[in-house]
């Protein structure tokens, strides 16, 4: 585990905030905020909305009600129009990657950087293109076709053609789902390398309690459209909360700490 | 279901009618259709105030227009082409009755080129463009990718769906006019097996009777066609719901939809033309 972020701003605040789908309730009062440079780790069954929650802080989805402010603007109020100015501010990953399936890798990581609104030079867009296939340790995949990559390739394409753009707040939706272990721990170092490197401040659902040991600087966890528990790592893995422990106890044997 | 933020328009105005998703679903067949194409004007003011924003996406556009020629030539020729024969030896026969064979390559031409090349050719491209439209952009939908390119702040109607519709306006009218030329060929060969006409008679026979009146009007509607067959297909596309299976829902129901509205804008140029 890394350092945890002393600096306390916030960079985004959320209260109270509430959406349904039809007769269901899936956010149901949810409060909570993103400190300036921290991994914000968000745990919570299948179906609790965290990938819901993640969409309304981008506003895919608008919320039925409540508020949040990213960096001093309230985005659920906002005017579509001025949409933009926050989005370029915020980099998300999707759970399923969202690459674009008729361009190349090459022309993924374009797409963002030639629709900014400051124009950038040719040489420009193509160094960055590869610092960034770099940093995800893959340089030699840039000439191919999303339909030629392994998942996990696909999980760090998505993940360099989100960092491209330098965004200050990274939001991961599961990003090693799926993987192999190897390839996982290596997206979790990737996701703190990027909290390093970038300076940004980060929320990652996961799942997966290895990822969130070692990305994590504080964790919370959802249910019932709510937060459930917040706190820091080793307040999750020592509590008498049953279901906190269902997380946490099964795959205690293999907590590094212990090893 | 909730919307994601793009179709907040159409939402909010079902919401404002008290039209939920509840109460569409307990409408009849022909009131959901008159909702749909309701929405896909909703849509079209949205695309349209997006094709004068900043920054047309010139390459996507020619790619589009080329993928639509490509895609529909080969159908449109063999379409065309037998239509022309069809109809010349089916009319062939009744003209002879009346001493009338002359007559036989303007009325070909005419039916060709006002109603035949224009109506078989959308309908066509209904299947085909429509489609495809629908199944391309419902499974970008239906894959978080329109969502993506809306967060990294790339407008995807800008990007997908203006260049998309704007290629099927332009193509169509273009396409149309190749299947009428190739429905005038098959009239000619038709008119060799019986009789012996030479193409450039039978070319001056035919325009000899073609006014402005006949080709303008065929014309003009063949823009709305596309029109029509563009922004159905987008718009099924762009409003697919969640799950693999929408993508197929949105291709089948944007050629219904495509093509109906085809067989009611032809009905309505008719119309017109007949008032002017
Ligand atoms: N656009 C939508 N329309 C209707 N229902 C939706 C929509 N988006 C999400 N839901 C519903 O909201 C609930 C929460 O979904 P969400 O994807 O946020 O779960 P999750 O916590 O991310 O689960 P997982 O860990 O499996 O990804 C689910 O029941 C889902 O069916
Ligand atoms: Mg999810």
């Amino acid at each position: 585990m890394i350092e945890a972020a002393t600096n306390t701003e916030n960079v985004i605040e959320i209260k109270d905030l509430r959406i349904g789908f039809g007769d269901m309730q899936v956010l149901d009062g949810l409060t909570m905020e993103l400190r300036k440079g921290e991994n914000l780790v968000v745990l919570g069954k299948s179906g609790t909305g965290k990938s819901v929650l993640i969409k309304c802080i981008v506003r895919l989805l608008k919320a039925d009600s409540g508020m949040i402010n990213i960096m001093g603007d309230e985005v659920n109020s906002m005017k579509y129009e001025e949409l933009e100015d926050v989005r370029r501010k915020i980099g998300f990953l999707f759970q399923s990657g969202a690459l674009y399936d008729s361009m190349t890798v090459r022309q993924n990581l374009e797409f963002p950087l030639k629709r900014m609104k400051e124009k950038i030079s040719d040489e420009e867009i193509q160094t960055k293109i590869k610092e960034a296939l770099e940093n995800v340790g893959l340089p030699d995949a840039i000439d191919k076709m999303p339909s030629e990559l392994s998942g996990g390739m696909r999980k760090r394409i998505s993940l360099a053609r989100t960092i491209i753009v330098d965004p200050a707040i990274m939001l991961y939706d599961e990003p090693t789902t799926g993987l192999d272990p190897v390839t996982s721990h290596e997206i979790s170092l990737l996701i703190n390398d990027i909290q390093k490197k970038y300076k940004t401040s980060s929320i990652i659902i996961t799942h997966d309690i290895e990822c969130a040991r070692t990305v994590a600087n504080r964790l919370i966890m959802l249910q019932e459209g709510k937060v459930y528990k917040e706190g820091k790592l080793d307040e999750f893995e020592n509590t008498d909360d049953a279901l906190v422990n269902s997380y946490f106890q099964s795959n205690n044997s293999r907590n590094p700490k212990e090893l | 279901m909730k919307k994601p933020i793009t179709k907040i328009k159409t939402y909010a105005r079902r919401k404002t009618e008290g039209l939920t998703d509840e109460t569409i679903n307990r409408k009849n067949s022909f009131q959901k259709f008159l909702i749909d194409v309701a929405d896909v004007f909703m849509f079209v003011a949205t695309v349209f105030k997006n094709t004068f924003a900043r920054g047309f996406e010139f390459k996507e556009f020619t790619k589009q227009c080329f993928q639509i020629g490509n895609k529909s030539l080969g159908l449109i020729s063999v379409t065309g082409l037998i239509i022309g024969l069809v109809l010349t030896i089916q009319a062939r026969p009744v003209l002879v009755d009346f001493g009338a064979v002359t007559m036989l390559p303007g009325m070909v031409t005419i039916s060709i080129i006002r109603e035949m090349g224009p109506v078989i050719t959308a309908l066509i491209c209904a299947g085909k463009i429509g489609s495809s439209m629908g199944a391309e952009i419902g499974s970008m939908r239906v894959t978080e990718q329109i969502d993506a390119m809306e967060v990294s702040s790339a407008n995807p109607i800008k990007f997908l769906i203006v260049p998309r519709i704007l290629a099927a306006t332009l193509m169509l009218p273009l396409l149309v006019l190749y299947a009428d030329a190739l429905g005038i060929l098959g009239g000619w060969l038709a008119a060799n097996i019986k009789g012996d006409v030479s193409f450039i008679l039978f070319i001056t026979q035919a325009f000899g009777d073609v006014e402005f009146g006949d080709l303008f009007p065929a014309i003009i509607k063949t823009f709305f066609f596309g029109l029509v067959i563009g922004m159905v297909g987008c718009y099924k596309g762009f409003n697919a719901g969640r799950g693999t299976e929408s993508v197929g829902i949105a291709a089948n129901s944007a050629v219904v939809m495509s093509s109906l509205l085809v067989i009611i804008v032809d009905l309505i140029a008719v119309q017109i033309t007949d008032i002017i």
